[in-house]
């Protein structure tokens, strides 16, 4: 076992980054292989990390920390729990898959990997992070290279994709500072997570501003920010626009992981930190991922093009596990001390979140073979080609079942447990959002029909079949799927003893009178 | 302490005056061909003084001159700031394709008078001092800015700041001496207690007074509704000009700021509304207004620039503005937030501006369009360039982003009634993203990959390194920096 594991997962990406660097710009071949080596090995020690992971913990493991400012209190302090582990597996596992996906990239390759290096390094450091101010700054420093892959190598309108998604974060990203300063100075001069849990509740109680709740206001504040990331109704409309522009490549990491810092967030930091909000806001919750449901697959429902259909069906799968989330309440005394409930829909939308990751990469990459090949993505613009791409209809067909959450495959087991939890507390609101699987099967099936079936369209006779460098992307995704569609178990047990540490603290510590 | 006296403590000025003369003397004996090296003679007299600054010592206060400059650590503070920008931009200026036609023996002993001006409005204590030290500032610069002899907006923008600068301090000095007439005396210290002693009568007096001189401070910081000097003249300005007039006279004009109201306002207790009745201004609201007033005006104009000098222009007002931001509070907090703003806004901004230079060098123009592909040409510059905009913008983990930190932290501390500024900060940071990127914007996201890359000189490059490692570095540990200002601070609050 390597000693600061996560130190080193961090920083792995950059010394690969500053390697290719210094690697000359003609020598394409040896960039690539760097930027691969480098998130191979983090995958490795994030392998290693799982391996000795235990499980029965629900506190943080592998901690380091570090003195950083002294004078302002801030600190390098890192650790990871059931709650940032599944991000962590996925993290490096979609990069390094992905630096397969960009593989074909042909102009200023030497900056495209050391910008997806870099961020790589910032995506990491969100969710290892244990100071607030240090997730700020990785938070932060995500968007940069983000927003040069974006405009650089996007598609047509990737200028004003790339500055849009950058003012949408950024308008978050200054509320959550104001957010994090606030508590620092109320809550005991501390930048440091495990402190500000153990103080916030306390220290925020009673205190007015501007005639409400300084804990709703903190709440408002942060949630904003992560609500842009997630993306809630109605902060999304960046997101198809970052979506469809962004290369293949960059896609997947926006959907697979950039996603799931926004409801990583609201979990580490809104939970535990405002108790009493969480009681307030959970209806709210429940209701805002009922309209995501709902509005993403009614906006999926109505593309032509088939990676703004993947986009929005983002929208779709994120609002499942707001669902999970709000459930949370169904422990308090209110709701009958529902333990079972709140345990449910808490991991199921942690468990949606590594699912969503794998299940969306899958459908990008898949949408990111056709569109290398027939250089549009239009769904009606094809036809037929099952025939001609057996291979190629049966990966897509595995992507979308999940994408659908057909049983048998991991979306279903996350999605069913955000249901079985949600349904005690938000009773209409579950079955509302149902319908939203209805629509699910409806624009993927159709997709598929109109994409697949049929007349085989005669400009693409001469498609090639997908090939190996393509499929080594896609089957681990598929396989892992798979797996955790048939025995979630183990997975699951990873998540719940860190879920039932959350549960308590929301539940034991809020108090559920009514805050001004 | 007596004058003769206070010349064993003065040194760091004796050998800054000391160059000056020597520059003249020497700027006479060099052909005009060979008149940089003036500016070569300035940098080692320069360097000098920046030791003798930090070798003077400023254990406890001392008033030198009968009480009419402080030397304590906080003006050493400013001083070093000041120092640090000259020797930069002198530096840049021997790169400046602008000045190479014109003789520059002049320009540069100019540039060491207003370091001069400046050392003695840092440091001053008495309302004379003060009218003066501003006033050497200004006059040399209003030359500075028209230096370009044959560059018609170089003259306007000079004839310009001789106006609205005639003008301000006419208006600074009326309010001086009303100041004066209230009390009868010129040193702070000794206003500070009579204040303390006026009765509500003379309020109304007091409240005029303040409201001039801050018009002559805010003049020199161009904070609205006194601003509109700076777009112009910084326009037509050489850019080396530009870029000192955007940071060492601001720095300069703050400590001055921050003294003056320090001293006055909140130890005479002025900043408390008045019991008898008659209500004074609210000081803390008035100056947060100016505050938004300047970043808001500053993002929006800058949004609708053409050319990236002026957009710099405007946006060196939304800094200001940033800046103010930590002067209504009046802590050691908000002190402390606007020094280390200082210290990352040295490095980022004259980076900026000598990128300005290198392209300008390049394409012979200075709009958004002669920037277009830059990021492919001239990789270096165009990364590093990013790195300043970024860094301008906010973004961790950048050296702007600390000053914002600490702007934002210290008017959070003050509590809760003072939240609407930090959320106009915050939204002015997003506005503020919008120009900057668009910078990045035409550097990178358009232009097409090249196949030979050109790299600036040697002594360029390593001028944009020198500017652009600090502006990276202190982004992610800036502790000594800290440190060095808190030690600034220490013996600040103290009277005589």
């Amino acid at each position: 076992m390597v000693s600061n594991i996560l130190s080193w997962l961090i920083w792995l990406p950059v010394a690969g980054m500053v390697a290719i660097l210094l690697i000359p710009r003609n020598k394409e071949e040896v960039i690539k292989i760097v930027a691969a080596v480098s998130t191979g090995l983090q995958l490795w020690l994030a392998i290693m990390l799982w391996l000795n992971f235990d499980s029965a913990s629900g506190s943080f493991q592998f901690m380091e920390n570090v003195a950083w400012i002294p004078s302002f209190n801030i600190s390098y302090a890192l650790g990871v729990d059931g709650l940032s582990l599944p991000m962590i597996i996925l993290t490096p596992l979609l990069s390094f898959l992905c630096i397969f996906v960009s593989w074909k990239i042909d102009r200023g390759v030497k900056g495209y990997f050391a910008l997806f290096l870099l961020l790589d390094t910032g995506m990491i450091g969100v969710f290892l992070a244990l100071d607030f101010f240090l997730f700020f700054v990785f938070w932060e420093l995500m968007l940069l290279p983000m927003y040069f892959l974006i405009g650089m190598w996007g598609g047509p309108q990737r200028e004003y994709a790339a500055i849009k998604f950058f003012l949408y974060t950024l308008v978050g990203s200054v509320l959550m500072l104001i957010a994090i300063l606030a508590l620092y100075f109320t809550c005991g001069n501390t930048f440091s997570i495990p402190e500000l849990i153990e103080a916030a509740p306390g220290a925020l109680e009673g205190s007015i501003w501007w005639g409400m709740s300084a804990i709703k206001v903190i709440w408002i504040l942060l949630f904003v920010g992560f609500a842009i990331k997630i993306p809630v109704f109605p902060f999304h409309t960046w997101l198809p626009l970052a979506h469809v522009e962004a290369p293949t490549a960059v896609s997947v990491i926006l959907a697979g992981v950039l996603l799931k810092m926004g409801i990583y967030g609201i979990l580490r930091i809104n939970y535990p930190m405002l108790p009493d909000a969480v009681f307030w806001f959970a209806g709210a919750l429940a209701v805002l991922g009922l309209i995501n449901v709902i509005w993403g697959a009614m906006c999926a429902l109505a593309q032509t093009d088939l990676k703004k259909l993947v986009a929005y069906s983002s929208i779709n799968h994120m609002g499942f596990a707001m669902l999970g989330m709000a459930a949370v309440i169904a422990a308090s005394g209110l709701h009958g001390e529902n333990y079972i409930a709140a345990q449910a829909g808490i991991t199921g939308a942690v468990f949606q979140m590594f699912n969503h990751g794998t299940i969306s990469a899958m459908l990008f990459i898949l949408v990111g073979v056709i569109y290398d090949r027939a250089h549009h993505r239009d769904i009606d613009g094809f036809g037929g080609l099952a025939r001609q791409m057996p291979v190629y209809a049966g990966v897509t067909m595995v992507a979308f079942m999940a994408g659908l959450g057909l049983p048998g495959l991991s979306g279903f087991i996350s999605e069913f447990m955000c249901f079985m939890g949600a349904f005690p507390v938000f009773r209409v609101i579950v079955i509302i959002s149902t319908l939203g699987i209805v629509l699910n099967a409806a624009y993927f099936l159709s997709a598929y029909k109109r994409i697949f079936f049929g007349e085989l369209n005669e400009k693409y006779s001469g498609l090639s079949e997908i090939d190996g460098r393509e499929l080594f992307t896609l089957i681990p995704l598929a396989v892992i799927t798979l797996i955790l569609g048939v025995y979630p178990g183990p997975f699951l047990n990873m998540i719940k003893e860190t879920m039932s540490v959350l549960i308590d603290q929301v539940v034991l510590i809020g108090n559920f009178a009514v805050i001004p | 302490m007596n004058n003769l006296q206070s010349l064993s403590y003065y040194w760091p000025e004796l050998l800054l005056v000391t160059t000056i003369l020597a520059a003249v003397v020497y700027d006479l004996l060099t052909k005009p061909s060979e008149s940089q090296r003036v500016g070569l003679l300035v940098f080692a007299g320069l360097v000098l003084t920046l030791f003798a600054n930090w070798f003077t010592s400023a254990e406890r206060n001392i008033t030198l001159f009968l009480d009419s400059l402080a030397l304590d650590p906080f003006a050493q503070f400013f001083k070093t700031i000041i120092i640090f920008s000259t020797l930069f931009v002198i530096l840049i200026s021997r790169k400046s394709n602008e000045l190479r036609i014109y003789r520059t023996g002049e320009y540069y002993t100019l540039i060491a008078i207003m370091v001069f001006g400046m050392f003695l409005m840092v440091s001053a204590i008495d309302l004379i001092m003060v009218y003066l030290s501003i006033e050497v500032v200004s006059i040399s610069s209003f030359i500075l800015a028209g230096y370009l002899k044959q560059d018609q907006r170089s003259n306007e923008s000079s004839l310009k700041y001789v106006i609205y600068g005639a003008f301000s301090s006419g208006l600074m000095l009326f309010g001086l001496s009303i100041l004066f007439g209230l009390t009868g005396t010129t040193k702070f210290f000794e206003i500070q207690n009579v204040i303390s002693g006026l009765d509500t009568s003379s309020h109304f007096a007091l409240i005029i007074a303040s409201v001039f001189i801050l018009a002559g401070f805010g003049y020199k910081i161009s904070a609205v509704p006194f601003h509109f000097w700076t777009p112009d003249v910084y326009e037509g300005a050489p850019t080396p000009v530009t870029a000192y007039l955007s940071v060492a006279p601001k720095a300069a004009g703050f400590a001055l700021l921050i003294r003056f109201f320090h001293v006055l306002f909140t130890d005479a207790g002025l900043f408390l509304e008045s019991e008898n009745g008659i209500p004074t201004i609210p000081w803390p609201q008035v100056l947060a207004g100016i505050s938004v007033a300047t970043m808001t005006l500053g993002n929006l104009v800058a949004i609708q620039q053409s050319s990236v000098k002026r957009m710099l222009a405007y946006s060196s007002i939304a800094h200001a503005g940033y800046m103010l931001m930590a002067m209504p509070i009046l802590s050691g907090n908000g002190v402390f937030a606007i020094m280390i703003y200082l210290v990352m806004y040295l490095f980022m901004n004259l980076g900026a501006f000598f990128v300005v230079i290198i392209v300008k060098n390049k394409t012979g123009g200075e709009t958004f369009e002669d920037f277009r592909g830059l990021g492919w040409e001239m990789p270096l510059v165009g990364i590093v360039m990013a790195l300043f905009m970024f860094s301008l913008t906010g973004i961790p983990p950048t050296a702007g982003f600390i000053g914002k930190f600490y702007i934002f932290a210290a008017v959070i501390k003050a509590g809760p009634s003072f939240y609407w500024l930090v959320f106009a900060g915050a939204v002015n940071s997003v506005i503020s993203l919008y120009y900057y990127m668009r910078v990045v914007k035409v550097m990178f996201l358009e232009g097409e990959s090249k196949e030979e890359h050109i790299f600036p000189s040697i002594l360029e490059s390593a001028l944009i390194i020198i500017l652009a490692a600090p502006t990276l570095f202190l982004g992610v540990y800036w502790a000594p920096i800290a440190e060095w200002i808190t030690n600034s601070l220490r013996f600040f609050h103290q009277g005589i």
